[in-house]
């Protein structure tokens, strides 16, 4: 059978698809606190034994992107009294198609990119795929909130190609990552409320509309 | 040898007509209702055939022809599936494409005999059924390259025979969202819950149903029947590929065939009572979802 990591990582690819197919805001949500508690295995999963080092990580990545995050957008949505439907400016069916395209190119590039410390083929690869979906639904939302939603699953694939050198990096930068994302997305939540107050919508298109 | 895939293909055509009647049956039960019986269809079946039939006078040559065509070609497609895990009663390479073709066959006349009668709703039915059938097909051709490149085999027999069991541990994510796909597929096909309502009264609503209300007696027994072996024939599908019975002697392989389909008609009923149909719009959103997963599968095994 396949080792524990390989299927995370199919799981990864399966909640991006999830986040490009529905139609509910609260649902990316949710696809992306699955997707924070899967990244926070993968840690553990990736190397053989536990050290301290990745504990951390595994837990300082549970708590922010799979607890503190998401409970922060559900807030900002609840708050905001918004629709609770996405509109896209290119279709699901469209979108959907794009991400296994995305997926397909990830696969098609990764072998160009080997990594000599581990023996999985599919981390580069979906590494790859959830920064270019992030990318996609980052900017084929229009909602702030999606675009939130898409900036952390393009975090999140950085964050799977950095594991391939988790054991190099210091244990400081990966929390003060960490932290960056934490911070920025609470900037964006504040944001968020701003445009809502401004102009009861969530329509990031609607800010070029902003005067002083 | 021969006796087995024959045997077990009555096996599974008789078995057929019980799969809606436990999906509906299920359904009931989680709604809290207790449902018709579970041989429901026999009975109507029984019914059907010992009634009239009717024919509308605008009606020409093919809605007299469609009902057998859609009939026979399903049993045709369900002979080329190796029903008992290792042999199908005809097979050759790249037969996979023949099943998609006679079912397509099937379809193609149940279309042309709705657009017969001249009535607006059921063109509409037909119109419908041909869409969702346009984005089914390719999920279901990927599902079979998916299971062609697993096990290197052209043959449904080998497909979902001896050679899966070899391939399951190489290529297990890759045919386990084959199998997902598949599932969706069948919803699909067999004019399930998120994609078309059994049960619907509103010709505005209905698509497989809408365009079956001309036929009569025999006739509409006929496409009951043949929807049933559809259901059926979707869920060896999704039975064969989840569990390689390659291995198993034949009586045990059919045995957990029929366990399986068993399954699939539960999970059908739990899949209605827990989701609403979708929007007509967004069915093709559905079958896109399908042809991604099996796509992504595809691109696990060729990576």
């Amino acid at each position: 059978m396949r080792p524990v990591h390989e299927l995370l990582l199919l799981l990864v690819v399966l909640t991006n698809f999830w986040v490009l197919g529905t139609t509910r805001l609260s649902a990316t949500i949710r696809a992306v606190a699955i997707q924070g508690v899967l990244l926070a295995a993968l840690p553990l999963a990736l190397h053989p034994g536990i050290s301290a080092h990745r504990l951390g990580l595994a837990a300082g990545t549970l708590v922010v992107k799979a607890v503190v995050l998401p409970a922060f957008l559900v807030r900002a949505i609840r708050e905001a009294a918004v629709r609770r439907e996405i509109e896209p400016l290119i279709g699901f069916s469209a979108s959907m198609l794009l991400g296994a395209g995305a997926v397909a190119l990830g696969f098609s590039i990764a072998p160009r990119l080997p990594l000599p410390e581990l023996d999985t083929r599919t981390l580069v690869p979906v590494a790859l795929s959830t920064v270019i979906i992030g990318l996609l639904v980052l900017t084929t939302r229009s909602k702030a909130v999606t675009q939130v939603v898409g900036y952390l699953i393009l975090e999140n694939g950085i964050y799977v190609f950095g594991l391939s050198q988790a054991e190099r990096v210091p244990f400081l930068v990966e929390v003060g990552v960490l932290l960056d994302i934490f911070v920025g997305v609470f900037i964006m939540g504040i944001v968020v409320f701003h445009i809502n107050r401004e102009f009861d919508s969530l329509d990031s298109a609607r800010l070029t509309e902003l005067r002083d | 040898m021969i006796l087995s895939p024959i045997l077990s293909l009555l096996a599974v055509l008789g078995l057929a007509p019980l799969l809606p009647g436990i999906a509906n049956r299920i359904k009931s039960a989680l709604t809290g209702r207790r449902g018709a019986p579970v041989l429901q269809l026999y009975w109507d079946l029984a019914k059907l055939w010992r009634k009239g039939v009717v024919y509308s006078s605008t009606t020409t040559v093919i809605f007299r022809l469609a009902p057998v065509v859609l009939a026979a070609s399903t049993v045709l497609a369900a002979s080329l599936l190796p029903l008992d895990g290792r042999r199908a009663l005809l097979s050759f390479p790249g037969d996979l494409v023949a099943f998609a073709g006679l079912l397509g066959l099937g379809r193609f006349l149940l279309v042309l005999a709705a657009l017969d009668t001249g009535s607006s709703f059921e063109g509409m039915g037909a119109s419908r059924e041909v869409t969702v059938a346009t984005f089914a097909e390719p999920a279901l051709f990927l599902c079979f390259t998916v299971l062609v490149i697993a096990t290197g085999d052209l043959r449904l027999e080998g497909m979902l025979g001896r050679p899966l069991v070899a391939a399951w541990p190489l290529a297990a994510p890759s045919l386990v969202l084959a199998a997902a796909s598949l599932f969706i597929v069948l919803l699909a096909e067999t004019a399930r819950v998120p994609v078309d309502d059994p049960l619907t009264h509103l010709e505005l609503t209905m698509i497989h149903e809408v365009m079956v209300l001309d036929h009569s007696g025999p006739d509409l027994a006929l496409i009951l029947y043949a929807g049933s072996v559809k259901l059926a024939l979707f869920g060896s599908l999704v039975v064969g590929v989840l569990v390689p019975r390659g291995q198993l002697a034949a009586p045990l392989a059919l045995g957990v065939l029929v366990a399986g389909l068993v399954a699939i008609a539960v999970l059908v009923g739990i899949v209605e009572s827990v989701m609403a149909r979708l929007r007509m719009n967004r069915v093709p959103q559905l079958l896109v979802a399908a042809t991604a997963l099996a796509g992504f599968g595809l691109t696990l095994l060729l990576a």
